[in-house]
């Protein structure tokens, strides 16, 4: 039952997303994936490349795919009365996101039946700042992820990673409330940095991780690492700072 | 730091992302219970069974736990939440009535300043602190010691500020080098605020070390489990000479070097050694004068 935070800034966190995602769906879990960024294609292309299929899990019932960018224009289009879990499109009040806690807490809940198909649940959103740029408040995105975790993490003992950008000098102070807030709920951040000096071709980045254990004390130690980044075309290399092939 | 932790009133633990302060306030709360304490912890955080761990059966005993967790907002309507939402849960705590010293955690109270508006938020932590009588009347003050997480980048510098001014003690977490600190403010009545930093850290059972100072190394650690890494490993050119070419390098003779061969060879006036000729093509302007130009100097 742990929460992953991944954040970026001044640069693409997106790797990671396709990362745990692959990796989740490769361990035999089950995934719903909350994708209000691309497409499902997007997501299948690049899946395609790190080993998983999308359309065979989602076929099979492993993956559950909420597909922002198509079901939030369903929004407009369907009665009023049905309960759609981007609902808070429609709604001119500052709104919550219930709707979507019920559909995701639906999703993962084990299967009736009894057979135990997949491990534990896996909940990845694809990525919570774009709720707030949609009007949302930080503090209903915030309810959000505290129900969330009362669901899969809590109830269910699976897992959480959510995606929230960094907006770093550009002082957007909900975006800093959700970032912060869902830090101090973190079991892990990993964080994705564009290098200080600007651009560069042969390393991409710079990836710290950061250990917290929000109730229990943790070895001082080893609680925060970072390395630098360059992502290739089916997968990623790290090396420590410095150490780049490129410039050695 | 335990004197000043031990005064009744509220105490404000203010923690970062970086230097969570959860794991202190349950060394607290530890402490409180061991003393025989009644602890009442308000939790809206983390679950109750993330909260009791690492504490043990003793401890656990004396904790009673208020979950709002679960269902802070009533989304579930199962009726399991508590009623009238985390503001009346706060007020119930004001309201209870069990005798003896008590210690009330609230974890935290960032969530609650995020959902509760802060008037009404400072007008219970006010009533809970400085909760003096019990109803039943005719029994001393009882000291309530209510202690408080915080974390501090959510806030702005109203709430904050309005926090602080009802606080009789603000402990600030932050650290270097994997040690943690606290910087302790303390504000007792008809007395000086008085400022102390602590170094501390916390136990894996949740108990207190204090330590004198801060840590003694410069460096951090290195790490045992990671090798060190090769920087020569990869690269495209040669650091090392082999045996050969170290022999050739240093029986090379540098160009400029006047060596004894050399001199021999410049003395010896050799039957092959050409005198270079020079072949001059005069253009239409120069002027080709035969005279020494350095005849009238008188040297």
């Amino acid at each position: 039952g742990k929460l992953t935070l991944l954040c970026d800034a001044k640069t693409d966190g997106s790797f990671l997303v396709h990362h745990f995602l692959s990796f989740y769906l490769k361990a035999n879990c089950k995934v719903c994936f909350v994708a209000l960024v691309q497409s499902f294609s997007h997501y299948n292309i690049v899946g395609r490349k790190l080993g998983v299929s999308l359309t065979a899990a989602r076929e099979c019932g492993q993956l559950v795919f909420l597909e922002g960018l198509k079901s939030s224009v369903d929004v407009f289009f369907r009665a009023q009365a049905e309960p759609h879990p981007l609902q808070f499109l429609r709604e001119a009040d500052v709104g919550n996101l219930q709707p979507l806690y019920e559909f995701i807490r639906e999703a993962l809940k084990p299967m009736e039946d009894g057979q135990a198909a997949w491990r534990y649940p896996v909940l990845l959103v694809d990525d919570l700042s774009v709720l707030l740029s949609l009007g949302l408040g930080a503090v209903a995105g915030l309810d959000f992820m505290h129900y969330c975790r009362v669901a899969v993490c809590w109830e269910q003992k699976g897992n959480i990673v959510a995606l929230v950008h960094d907006s770093g000098d550009a002082e957007d102070e909900e975006n800093d409330i959700l970032l912060n807030g869902l830090s101090h709920q973190s079991h892990l951040i990993l964080r994705a940095e564009g290098l200080a000096t600007g651009f560069c071709r042969d390393v991409h980045g710079q990836l710290k991780i950061l250990w917290r254990t929000p109730s229990q004390p943790a070895a001082q130690r080893d609680r925060s690492l970072t390395y630098q980044y360059k992502i290739q075309d089916k997968s990623v290399s790290f090396f420590a700072k410095g150490m780049s092939p490129a410039v050695l | 730091m335990e004197s000043v932790v031990a005064q009744a009133g509220l105490v404000l633990l203010r923690d970062s992302v970086e230097w969570e302060g959860r794991s202190l306030l349950k060394a607290l709360i530890k402490k409180s219970a061991l003393c025989g304490e009644r602890v009442h912890i308000l939790g809206c955080e983390v679950s109750e069974d993330e909260f009791r761990e690492g504490f043990d059966a003793s401890v656990n005993s004396r904790l009673i736990y208020h979950d709002v967790f679960r269902d802070p907002l009533n989304w579930s309507q199962s009726g399991e939440a508590l009623p009238g939402g985390p503001l009346g849960a706060l007020q119930a705590m004001c309201r209870r009535t069990d005798p003896g010293p008590v210690t009330i955690a609230l974890d935290s109270l960032s969530w609650l300043l995020l959902h509760l508006p802060c008037p009404a938020l400072c007008q219970a932590l006010c009533a809970l602190s400085q909760q003096h009588s019990c109803p039943g009347g005719g029994s001393p003050a009882e000291p309530v010691r209510v202690l408080c997480l915080l974390h501090e980048e959510l806030h702005g510098p109203g709430p904050l500020g309005a926090l602080s001014s009802l606080a009789q003690a603000e402990v600030i977490l932050s650290g270097t080098m994997g040690q943690a600190s606290a910087h302790i403010l303390s504000r007792r009545p008809q007395q000086h605020p008085t400022r102390q930093t602590q170094w501390f850290s916390i136990l894996p059972d949740l108990s207190l070390d204090l330590q004198g100072g801060p840590p003694l190394e410069s460096q951090p650690h290195p790490e045992p489990h990671t090798p060190p890494v090769d920087p020569t490993a990869h690269m495209t050119f040669n650091l090392h000479l082999s045996e050969s070419e170290r022999a050739a390098k240093d029986s090379l003779t540098l160009p400029f070097q006047f060596s004894s061969e050399k001199q021999q060879a410049l003395l010896r006036p050799g039957p092959r050694q050409a005198t270079g000729r020079i072949f001059y093509e005069p253009d239409a302007y120069d002027d080709l004068d035969q005279e020494d130009p350095d005849d009238d100097l008188d040297v």
